[in-house]
């Protein structure tokens, strides 16, 4: 349905305005992020690139609502979510987060991770929850790994489980903070593929963070790329390979290109912090 | 500005936990002390704790007993005992341990026996060894030795066969003796595990310190101690001398794990960190 | 996908022997190699060298003590020269009482343990307020609470059991305290994306997430529990298997109390292992991960 509707017509434009946040652990101040404004349209895939440890998380980290920002606001549908009023979003199921490590809850099985959301929020009774769950489930491949623990599936179906877990709250915008961290080249190319399947299905927008450049392209319909530490908007990268893109996509002219371009961005950045030699915030 | 805000509400939120946690104390002190005279104002006995000593007779007590030297021998004397048992069971428990790790057969040989007899409560061997030992002194030597010991070996064993494989196999492909892989991978790498056993089994130590002098210490050759202060105050029926010596036991436990923590800190800079 | 489910089906019914094969297959595997004959070896070795000091050349003071004959002699014996076997009923009492007592202290001190430490690691004030008490009281060894519990609390039996029960209390609670903290943060934050109220977040993350450690803390807890019971029957006690020690080291008869001793490395033995047995049913999730890892 939301195949046909232009972008900005769609729910879930965040907006970031000036937004700087200082964490000072005992008395010592770190500048995690500083004056960062970004726009983001509804339904839009926004990859944002940076080198390890340079704030990215904590800019997600403010949308969702795991922790204060210092200074600017952050709008979600010009609604406000945090400002100088309200240095914390209340965290919400419009916004939901997929995370670098996984969080499945290892205890509970695939099916009732993903009837977890539902059911909590009392908006589908216990049953109807669970049996919702194991049609997306089923939907996204996973229908014989129901019963399944997330110890026992690969790290990619749990991830995949993940976002199915996300999404049958129906949430505006996703938030993920580098999902396919730890995987190995091939999965990664299936999870990207199931992905951009999903994000054509639903058109949710997606809000991603990664160190990965090809992987940013490759999804993105912008690529935002960040400063080291503090973060800051350094450039923004318009990706205009028409969807729906396959990975055939990858070894076009268009794609090779745009990677130099945002490789050429990337590097200055990740030298400075190589330097920096500083340990990653959380 | 809104860095100072968030500075003195760090600070405050430090002093919060600290004045809760003094003020959880305090309402203790109140209700014991309360509760103790309760009996002495209404004559109502809130159910056994009317027979408790007030706080204010404890610290009487306490200060009584403080110039006194015969105290501070009772201190030393169980200071030693449970010196002596820990040491000794850290010298043959850590090369034991790492033994059992390191060599199959040796560890097939030797851990049944040894999984068989760690059950057994080490006060149960108490009288065992009163009867096998010719003096109380090494009886006691012996039952702290073994509360100690098995909770060391375990945990060295546990800790050596932890390690990495591929720290060994690292130090091996730079050209490492079996001599050098056991002192430099094997040793340091459980040294942490080395310092958990050892503050459980200083904690063993002197529950089985003061059941032996207990037990034994009530006798004609008992050497004191403060398991010794605590059971005399209590043939003598001073409840204010009971609760003095379990303070005492409770600082000189006190003590004891933190030295263990203090030395594991000093000899582990790469832990610091977490 | 449904490749790979056929794949994983077809292997199930290839390889997996069920029931009496895969017992036999097993024990055949077990026997296959050198550890069994190393463990016989070992106790063996054990139970001979033991033999020898004590009965067979009677070395120096070791003949104080009974040897494995004369204890195996009387504890298999319907007539036992020195009172106790597995024939009298005095036994199984002082079995009985002892386990009685057990179970009760640990049944208390994990009802009232377990929810505290769980309470204790959710709650930042909670914890600010008790755990300064705790970590006060807790450095006092149990066996120093013994001469003020038996003059406090009425008969032999409370006594006995406030000592059981204190000393298995502190472990448990610290250890369901610890567990909390053990909690990733994520499940904390993915949680509350999913919208959880503060007692979804308790009952849904909290719970489980503390469950491994509570199981390790109960497992110490139990042992910790045995370890005071028998002190406390030592001194204090007209039953159980602690003083069962005691009264035979007091009437010179030595068998008894080697018996004994045993009998509570047994008893203790199958009480820890009954734990993790509850333990791991209670934690699928977690014990097919560790499977799953290898470990």
């Amino acid at each position: 349905m939301s195949k046909n509707m232009k972008i900005s017509e769609r729910l879930g434009a965040l907006s970031i305005k000036n937004v700087t946040k200082v964490y000072d652990p005992e008395g010592v101040n770190v500048k995690a992020v500083d004056n960062c404004s970004m726009e983001i349209e509804g339904g839009e895939v926004c990859m944002i690139v940076g080198p390890s440890g340079c704030g990215k998380t904590t800019l997600l980290n403010s949308i969702a609502g795991f922790h204060s920002i210092t200074e600017g606001s952050i709008h979600l549908d010009n609604e406000l979510l945090c400002g100088p009023e309200k240095p914390i979003a209340a965290q919400g199921a419009d916004r939901m987060v997929v995370f670098q490590h996984g969080a499945l809850f290892p205890w509970k099985t695939l099916q009732e991770n993903v009837a977890y959301g539902p059911t909590v929020q009392k908006t589908l009774g216990a049953k109807e929850a669970m049996s919702k769950a194991g049609d997306m489930l089923a939907e996204a491949g996973l229908g014989n790994f129901l019963t399944r623990y997330p110890g026992e599936v690969s790290s990619g179906m749990a991830r995949r489980a993940e976002i199915v877990r996300a999404l049958i709250n129906d949430p505006k915008v996703l938030l993920l903070d580098e999902p396919y961290r730890a995987m190995d080249a091939l999965t990664k190319q299936i999870m990207h593929e199931s992905l951009l399947e999903t994000y054509d299905r639903t058109g949710v927008t997606i809000f991603f963070i990664t160190h990965d450049l090809e992987e940013a392209i490759f999804l993105g319909d912008k690529v935002h790329i960040v400063t080291t530490r503090p973060c800051q908007l350094k450039k923004t990268v318009e990706v205009k390979i028409p969807r729906p893109r396959s990975y055939e996509t990858q070894s076009s002219e268009d794609f090779r290109k745009l990677l130099a371009e945002v490789n050429e961005a990337v590097h200055e950045e990740a030298v400075k912090a190589f330097q920096a030699g500083e340990r990653e915030l959380a | 500005m809104t860095n100072t805000n968030k500075t003195v509400l760090a600070s405050l939120m430090g002093q919060t936990t600290l004045v809760r946690g003094i003020s959880s104390i305090l309402i203790f002190l109140m209700v014991w002390q309360i509760g103790a005279l309760c009996d002495d104002w209404f004559g109502v006995d809130i159910l056994a704790i009317g027979l408790v000593p007030p706080p204010t007779d404890v610290f009487v007590a306490f200060l009584e007993v403080i110039p006194k030297i015969g105290y501070w021998q009772s201190w030393v004397a169980s200071f030693s005992r449970v010196l002596t048992g820990f040491i000794v069971a850290m010298i043959i428990g850590i090369p034991f341990g790492l033994l059992l790790a390191v060599n199959r057969y040796f560890r097939g040989i030797f851990f049944p026996p040894f999984e068989i007899l760690r059950p057994i409560p080490p006060l149960a061997w108490v009288p065992a060894s009163l009867i096998f030992w010719p003096t109380n002194e090494m009886s006691i030597a012996f039952v702290t030795f073994l509360g100690a010991f098995f909770t060391i070996v375990i945990n060295v064993l546990g800790g050596a066969r932890a390690i990495n494989i591929s720290y060994l196999r690292a130090a091996q492909s730079m050209g490492a003796s079996q001599f050098d892989l056991f002192w430099k991978i094997i040793l340091p790498g459980t040294l942490p595990s080395i310092f958990t056993g050892a503050a459980v089994g200083m904690g063993i130590t002197w529950e089985v310190v003061l059941a032996a002098e207990m037990i034994s210490g009530g006798g004609t050759q008992g050497g004191g101690g403060l398991g010794f202060f605590i059971w005399s105050s209590y043939m003598g029926g001073s409840l204010e001398q009971i609760v003095v010596g379990m303070i005492s036991i409770g600082i000189a436990g006190y003590l004891s794990s933190s030295a263990i923590r203090k030395i594991g800190y000093l000899l582990m800079p790469w832990k610091r960190l977490f | 996908m449904s490749a790979s489910s056929q794949a994983t089906n077809g292997q199930n019914k290839i390889a997996k022997p069920q029931g009496f094969d895969l017992l036999i297959y097993r024990v055949k595997k077990y026997f296959g190699r050198l550890d069994p004959y190393l463990t016989i070896l070992g106790i063996g070795l054990w139970l001979f060298t033991y033999w020898v000091l004590c009965e067979g050349l009677q070395v120096w003071r070791f003949t104080k003590l009974p040897g494995p004959v004369a204890v195996s002699k009387d504890w298999f014996s319907t007539t036992p020269f020195q009172g106790i076997s597995i024939f009298t009923a005095e036994y199984y009492d002082h079995i009985a009482v002892s386990c009685r007592r057990i179970l009760i202290a640990f049944g208390i001190a994990t009802a009232l343990g377990v929810p505290l430490g769980l309470f204790m690691g959710w709650s930042r004030s909670i914890r600010d307020y008790i755990f300064p008490l705790i970590e006060v009281l807790r450095p006092i060894p149990i066996l120093a609470w013994v001469p003020l519990s038996i003059l406090l609390l009425p008969g032999f039996e409370w006594p006995v059991l406030f000592l059981a029960t204190l000393a298995s209390f502190f472990v448990t609670t610290l250890n369901a305290m610890l567990g909390v903290d053990s909690i990733d943060e994520e499940y904390f934050r993915a949680a509350g994306c999913l919208g959880s109220s503060r007692w979804d977040v308790f009952m849904n993350v909290v719970v489980p997430g503390a469950l491994p450690f509570i199981f390790t803390g109960l497992q110490i807890s139990i042992g910790v529990a045995w370890f005071s019971l028998v002190a406390a029957e030592m001194v204090s006690g007209d039953l159980g298997l602690g003083y069962l020690i005691v009264d035979a080291y007091m009437n010179n008869v030595t068998v008894p109390m080697v018996i004994a001793m045993i009998t509570l490395g047994f008893i203790g033995y199958f009480s820890s292992a009954l734990v993790r047995m509850l333990g791991n049913k209670l934690m699928a999730w977690h014990v097919k991960e560790l499977n799953q890892q290898g470990r």
